[in-house]
């Protein structure tokens, strides 16, 4: 795992001094402590930062083929190495490291960009090809890794993380109305976007190919789902039966490492499978981690307990108090790099420290299953009102949304007005965005606390007609739980998930997570797995709890689900928020950034520290109001990157052709 | 006596005005018409239900019953005025006789 960062000038424009490389590499340090690599040649500069988990003696990167044609700068893992190694070997192609970034050079040597179709694993490359005067840059199926771009005059600017673009000062640093008006409503910029203006993120399961004059962006992979009638007809047993055989084979590869692998346990089904699986068939010590938290209404240390009971491993765990997530959101936001409407990254990055700490650098997690197996109250939400929508006039069947969210409907007077909420859209089934309306909708109301100008600015743009465009043409011969699935995937997964709550918060505290549930060939079955064995009535990931029969405590496996949350306004509005979060949220500052009406903000907080339950939008107001002033802060208004100082590559590949007159200037770095 | 009557609901439907701007609106009532719908508008969330009808139930000193908590009685503020001024005349009369229709 590493940071990775670059500048490709196809037409020599300028030099490309490498102490803009090590200035960009230089605020990757988090993601790679352990040592650094430079590449110039001519047209090209490439940069790594290395966190040493395979080969930790001779994988320093850049990496190179047999004839030096070809470099690659690499972040992530290939676990499906050695087998493809075996392969090319026999091939004739000859290794000089026993590392898996060695391996993608030479698959690339060998089938070219038709490479990415044989990768099992999470990463973001890049590649520098001599031969044809090309940049490859590419990134994993689903987006576990990072991958941000931009162009800036003729250079093409491309980096793990925006800080280190942003290190270029002749690259503009502000933020995008219309990415905005996006995480304002989805949680997160649509794929391909960043928050910040022009600052492109390669969207999962696509590559760039940068040449004299050009760059194309272009889809190698989607997300897998059939039509009904190309779906599996196996027995609800066979598919168990062969689920958990991938389900294995995906831990198996994702445990390989030369260093121990741990994994996170937070009480729920998914990682207590992992752990489980782990556990009896690999490693009956493998060191577990947790969240636990201050406030009981997010706790799930009980069930934690259980686990840890049950498996007998060795378990650690973090409290995440109120306080305590309150002064690490700064902290949290400068390694997301976007606005937040949750707070729920924060106590995940806390609990990647104490990884860390305890001397781990790997850790596999159970994110992904509840996409993959259909385990969100959403597609249950979307089946209730679906099936309401053929009688709307059925007191029976809307009283069926009262069974999904028992929490909100625990006051039997508000049942009607509630029930009132959800019927709305019920007319509209057949917008292929069914599902996901009323959750965006309501968060959408958040956009109540943009200024004038910033609504303005992003005009008459509608991010779902952006969502609508990007749903590929046979979206609609799919079932309906597969459509929300890909939706959330889409939307949700890659930008939210697998960003702040996954990659930055772990690497900021040096720490890879690995994700069995989203391996490409589980994928792949449970794509053409009926959605019936996901969604069975309203009992949600149906098939993988049958799978875990045996594996799991039948506590675990009958407890209903319950999502990872953390507190917002106890933690935000604590009394021990730091000064920054006040000054944040006073009205200079609001009036300064330009970006909320300063007014309603106001009204909004002095609501929040007057409620005792606060609601949801408000929550979310709050989260997205705050993180947006604090990261236009610390990218925009006073870019002050914590560059590690002691960067000094432990390998310069210089094959520039004239003489540098002065490589040391450094007048462009930021 | 009339006038009375109707002089008091102006007020309480200007609190009730008042009360959703200042916590739904965010002190901005600008584009909250008499007719809009609170649910169509997104302006109201399932915490935010509550909040109004224990205000409105303090403000008019009524008591709403279960079934009267239906968007056809406080989906508005034209609807919650209508509700409540009929709920207020049928206690005051003692429900002999028949509620004025408005």
């Amino acid at each position: 795992m590493c940071g990775i960062a670059g500048i490709f000038q196809p037409d020599r424009a300028a030099a490309i001094s490498p102490d803009m490389l090590r200035a960009m590499i230089s605020v990757l340090g988090h993601r790679g402590p352990d040592e650094s690599g430079i590449y110039l040649d001519d047209q090209t500069g490439l940069g790594q930062t290395r966190l040493s988990i395979i080969d930790l003696s001779s994988g320093t990167q850049p990496i190179h083929n047999e004839d030096k044609t070809l470099w690659i700068v690499f972040n992530g893992e290939i676990f499906n190495y050695i087998e493809l190694r075996e392969k090319l070997q026999r091939k004739g192609h000859r290794f000089y490291t026993t590392t898996d970034t060695e391996v993608i050079l030479h698959l690339y040597e060998e089938k070219g960009i038709d490479c990415l179709k044989e990768l099992n694993g999470q990463f973001a490359f890049a590649i520098r090809d001599t031969r044809q005067n090309m940049l490859f840059l590419a990134r994993d199926r689903v987006g576990i890794r990072p991958l941000y771009y931009t162009h800036c005059g003729p250079s093409l600017i491309f980096a793990s993380e925006i800080k280190s673009i942003f290190m270029n000062r002749n690259v503009s640093r502000e933020l995008d109305p219309v990415s905005m008006d996006q995480i304002f409503t989805f949680w997160s910029p649509l794929p391909g976007q960043s928050v910040f203006k022009d600052v492109h993120q390669l969207p999962p399961g696509h590559y760039l190919l940068a040449t004299e004059g050009k760059t194309e962006v272009r889809k190698y992979w989607d997300i897998p789902f059939c039509p009904k009638a190309d779906q599996l007809d196996w027995s609800p047993d066979l598919i168990c039966e062969r689920l958990q055989e991938l389900l294995l084979d995906a831990i198996r590869i994702r445990l390989r490492a030369d260093v121990p692998v741990g994994t996170y346990l937070s009480g729920g089904l998914d990682s207590s499978g992992i752990t489980a699986l782990v556990a009896r068939n690999f490693n009956h010590d493998v060191k577990t981690f947790g969240i636990r938290f201050e406030d009981p209404a997010f706790d799930e240390g009980e069930y934690q307990q259980q686990m840890v009971a049950f498996l007998g491993t060795d378990y650690t765990e973090l409290m995440a108090t109120n306080a305590g997530i309150g002064e690490s959101l700064p902290d949290v936001l400068w390694h997301c790099e976007t606005p937040l409407l949750r707070t729920a990254p924060v106590p995940l990055f806390l609990l990647s420290r104490l990884v860390h700490d305890s001397g781990i650098k790997v850790v596999l997690t159970g994110e992904g299953a509840d996409e993959v197996f259909g385990g969100y109250n959403i597609f249950r939400e979307a089946a209730v009102r679906r099936f309401w929508a053929k009688n709307p006039g059925s007191q029976a069947r809307a009283d069926l949304i009262g069974q999904l969210y028992p929490y909100i409907f625990d006051n039997p007077r508000l049942k009607r007005m509630l029930q009132s909420f959800f019927a709305q859209g019920l007319d509209q089934t057949d917008d292929p965005l069914f599902s996901h309306l009323i959750r965006w909708e309501n968060t959408a109301r958040t956009k109540t606390f943009f200024s004038d100008d910033l609504r303005a600015a992003s005009g008459s743009y509608s991010g779902y007609e952006q969502v609508r465009e990007m749903l590929p043409p046979e979206f609609g011969s799919w079932d309906h739980l597969a459509q929300a699935q890909y939706l959330e995937m889409k939307v949700f997964m890659g930008n939210y998930l697998l960003a702040s709550q996954g990659d930055r918060v772990a690497m900021g505290n040096s720490v890879e997570i690995r994700l069995p549930f989203l391996d490409p060939n589980l994928m792949e079955f449970m794509g053409r797995v009926p959605s019936v064995w996901k969604l069975l009535g309203l009992k949600e990931k149906y098939i993988l709890k049958r799978s875990f029969r045996g594996i799991l405590p039948d506590s675990v496996l009958a407890r209903p689900k319950h999502p990872y949350r953390a507190p917002i306004a106890d933690s935000l509005l604590h009394a021990t928020a730091s000064e920054q979060t006040q000054e944040m949220l006073s009205e200079g500052a609001l009036r300064r950034n330009g970006l909320f009406n300063a007014k309603k903000v106001a009204h909004l907080i002095k609501k929040l520290q007057t409620s005792s339950e606060p609601g949801e939008v408000d929550s979310m107001a709050l989260t997205g109001i705050l993180s947006s002033q604090i990261l236009h802060n610390r990218f925009v208004e006073d870019f002050q990157p914590r560059t590690d100082r002691r960067v000094e590559p432990a390998l310069i590949i210089d094959r520039r052709s004239a003489p540098q007159v002065d490589p040391r200037r450094g007048d462009n770095i930021a | 006596m009339g006038s009375i009557a109707v002089g008091k609901n102006l007020d309480h439907s200007a609190r009730v005005r008042e009360f959703i701007v200042e916590t739904f609106l965010f002190g901005d009532g600008d584009d909250l018409r008499d007719d809009t719908s609170f649910l169509e508008s997104g302006l109201i969330d399932s915490t935010g239900i509550l909040e109004l009808v224990e205000f409105i139930e303090q403000t008019y000193l009524i008591k709403i019953k279960d079934e009267e908590l239906v968007p056809g009685n406080l989906d508005s503020l034209e609807k919650i005025a209508r509700f409540s001024e009929r709920k207020l005349q049928a206690d005051s009369v003692g429900g002999n006789e028949t509620p004025a229709t408005s």
